[in-house]
């Protein structure tokens, strides 16, 4: 068993909390792991992704195939397309819904969202709403991680929340609270 | 056993610290940068007092860790690939003195230039220095590898190059650690004390030796266990796959490779291996990240007529990075299929952060600058601030390596172009623009080195930079006139003030010196949560 995803945004929108936790938790259950990560240049407001590949049996490339990835995540819709070449024919698409505008030419949402609908298995949630709605406007990427434990079979959900207390820990009781929070109204919303 | 996730860098800083380090010297840079910061906040370290301060720039650090070695301790140095070209000469003539404690000299290489100007192989360095290198294939084996490297440094009285490659540097796997560190070595010196100093009538001496030694560091790359020849059921190719482009291939073949395989993660080139894959098979494809260095260095090796593909006839891309898909087509498997790339998508290029100060810099600049027509040129540098090239600055006309935005100046200025114009940053300009600004006071050359100072080194994220605090001090104890080393703070509403002090000193007869000084807003953010 083995699920490769992807994990996208755009630089500074809190992708690589959502890597840590998802790879503490495949820590915690003896999974083999890859995760390669983008630093550097492209996290000054351009897109940056991620490459998550977590296994039973041993992990070759650092980098998933074209056609093979099994999810993608996305904090942002346009960029959850730009990956589109690498998703399975059977793969699904967790997107945020809200636009990260930060390019002249950004598409109409009518086209990006067409896109999305021609993409087949897409859960779309508008996470930053979610996310103030249970008091945690700052933990929208919580909420997609929430929303994507939904698929995530390998990782029983109750996993994910321990990963958050302990990422988060030396934060104190209050950001894991209010992390925990946005990550099971993700979860609910996924369920919907 | 330990079970840790670690990224390739902190499985190496880790190996390094195990190893029993003293000291790790580096200058950031992308990919590179996490192996220093692993180190700076790891418990051990800190018991040990293991130094892990930033460097002025990769030869300060290059020279510094020689130094520690020559004492006997275990040192470790680690760079950007373009890092090796700053401290070459230090490297180089480090295999003329050899080790005396371990050194390790880590260059962490970018092919497709995710971070950097170029695609150099760290590999020809080590090469033309006739040092070995280690390139391990997964993270585990980079923690083990390090280890390895440490040993066989003090062994065989050599510094040795680890390379990297990005895909290693940042992508993150289980690693398996010890529970014990080694002991740091104690203070002790060289048994031959002559090689050290090299005088001509020392270092040709040494340099036989060197060439001899060379020999036997490609006789250890045959026997030490890291480079391996495995056998396979279809000998039509043989592969020869270095560092990660192993784990390419693998990929490809769940229940085992059924092509005899090279795998190399140590040079020099271990020539007697590949002579032995190529006794077996007819056509051999190299697989290796960055340039074609062991594609090359198969021609007129080999005693049997064996067709050798790579990425010189196109079996594979000739630049960027490797990936799955382009080893899938190699070994000659169709491709898996995939869907259409969406038409709706639109790059996102990187840009300066709202709020930046570089920003308000170019702003004020360029007001000034168009005043001048076509004629005036600006040099700029490697930085957050060479994003100030895109819309909508289009603030200079050049970037080439770290401080040429100064001595560029300094060309255009002797050439006669006014207004000439340098735009550097703070780190940048004590990692290579001090030099260069004395050669610009003795010229009395007619030039505006603006220094866009942040108060750190930002495009990697906000480490220490060398000079803060003290940039007008440097600057004129160099030689610029005081009432030339000018401060604007660069914010909206100064713009007046700024565009009136830049055309002051554009229009200065001589070397005069602007810092536009405001902290880097990512860590002026994270110094407001730490309060």
């Amino acid at each position: 068993m083995k699920q490769d995803i992807i994990l996208c945004g755009v630089g500074g929108q809190g992708i690589l909390s959502i890597a840590t936790i998802i790879g503490w938790a495949a820590l915690d259950q003896n999974l083999h792991l890859k995760q390669a990560e983008v630093h550097g240049m492209s996290q000054r407001g351009g897109d940056v992704q991620s490459n998550l590949r977590i296994s039973d049996t041993d992990i070759h490339s650092d980098l998933i195939p074209r056609g093979c990835c099994d999810l993608i995540i996305s904090l942002e819709p346009m960029e959850a397309l730009r990956y589109v070449p690498y998703l399975a024919p059977d793969g699904w698409i967790i997107t945020n819904t809200e636009p990260f505008v930060n390019i002249p030419n950004y598409p109409e949402m009518d086209a990006v969202n067409a896109d999305l609908d021609r993409q087949g298995n897409v859960i779309r949630l508008d996470v930053d709403a979610l996310a103030k709605e249970v008091k945690s406007p700052r933990s929208a990427n919580m909420v997609l991680l929430g929303a994507a434990a939904s698929v995530l079979k390998m990782l029983p959900p109750e996993l994910f929340e321990r990963g958050i207390q302990h990422v988060f820990a030396r934060k104190g009781e209050e950001i894991v609270n209010t992390n925990i929070a946005a990550f099971r109204a993700g979860l609910q919303a996924a369920k919907k | 056993m330990n079970k840790n996730l670690l990224l390739g860098d902190e499985a190496l800083a880790l190996g390094a610290l195990h190893a029993g380090l003293s000291g790790v010297f580096a200058y950031p840079g992308t990919p590179s940068t996490e192996i220093t910061e692993f180190i700076q906040l790891n418990t051990l370290a800190r018991e040990r007092g293991v130094h892990s301060d930033w460097s002025a720039n990769e030869k300060t650090a290059m020279e510094a860790a020689l130094g520690m070695s020559y004492c006997g301790k275990r040192a470790l140095v680690c760079m950007k690939h373009v890092g090796m070209n700053v401290c070459a000469d230090a490297f180089v003539n480090s295999a003329m003195t050899g080790a005396n404690g371990g050194l390790v000299v880590t260059a962490c290489d970018d092919p497709s230039m995710h971070s950097s100007q170029n695609e150099q192989d760290s590999r020809f360095y080590a090469d033309f220095a006739m040092m070995p290198c280690f390139e391990p294939a997964s993270q585990q084996e980079t923690y083990n590898i390090i280890q390895a490297a440490y040993d066989y440094s003090e062994r065989r009285h050599i510094p040795v190059l680890m390379r990297l490659t990005t895909r290693m540097a940042h992508s993150r796997a289980v690693v398996s650690t010890n529970t014990e560190a080694r002991e740091q070595n104690t203070v002790h010196y060289p048994e031959n004390p002559r090689q050290w100093v090299l005088l001509p009538a020392n270092a040709r001496v040494r340099n036989e030796q060197l060439i001899a030694d060379f020999a036997q560091f490609e006789a250890d790359a045959v026997e030490m266990g890291f480079n391996t020849l495995t056998d396979g059921t279809d000998n039509s190719i043989g592969i020869i796959a270095c560092g990660i482009a192993y784990n390419y291939l693998m990929e490809q073949f769940p229940n085992g490779c059924p092509y005899p395989v090279l795998k190399v993660q140590q040079y020099p080139f271990p020539r007697a291996l590949a002579r032995q894959l190529a006794s077996r098979v007819k056509r051999i494809i190299v697989m290796e990240e960055g340039q074609p260095l062991v594609e090359q260095r198969l021609t007129g090796i080999l005693d049997t007529p064996v067709k050798v593909s790579g990425r010189l006839d196109g079996t594979l891309p000739r630049t960027g990075e490797l990936t799955p898909d382009c080893v899938r087509l190699a070994v000659g498997l169709q491709p898996l299929p995939e869907r259409a790339a969406s038409q709706t998508t639109v790059p996102r290029p990187p840009a300066l952060c709202q709020g930046c100060g570089h920003r308000d810099f170019y702003t004020a600049l360029n007001n000034v600058i168009h005043t001048y027509g076509d004629t005036a040129r600006v040099f700029s540098d490697i930085g957050c601030y060479t994003l100030g090239w895109l819309a909508p600055f289009h603030a200079f006309h050049t970037c080439v390596e770290m401080g040429a935005s100064l001595t560029m100046a300094l060309g255009a200025a002797t050439s006669g172009v006014h207004p000439a114009v340098a735009v550097i940053g703070d780190s940048t300009f004590t990692h290579s623009g001090m030099t260069g600004l004395l050669d610009a006071v003795n010229a009395k050359a007619k030039l505006t080195l603006c220094i866009s100072d942040n108060l750190t080194t930002g495009m990697t994220g906000g480490q220490d930079s060398a000079g803060t605090g003290r940039l007008e001090a440097i600057c004129t104890g160099i030689g610029v006139e005081p009432e030339h080393v000018r401060v604007i703070v660069p914010l909206p509403k100064n713009y007046e003030e700024m565009e009136r002090v830049i055309r002051e000193e554009i229009e200065y007869d001589g070397p005069s010196v602007i810092i536009a000084r405001r902290e880097c807003i990512q860590t002026l953010k994270r110094h407001a949560a730490k309060k």
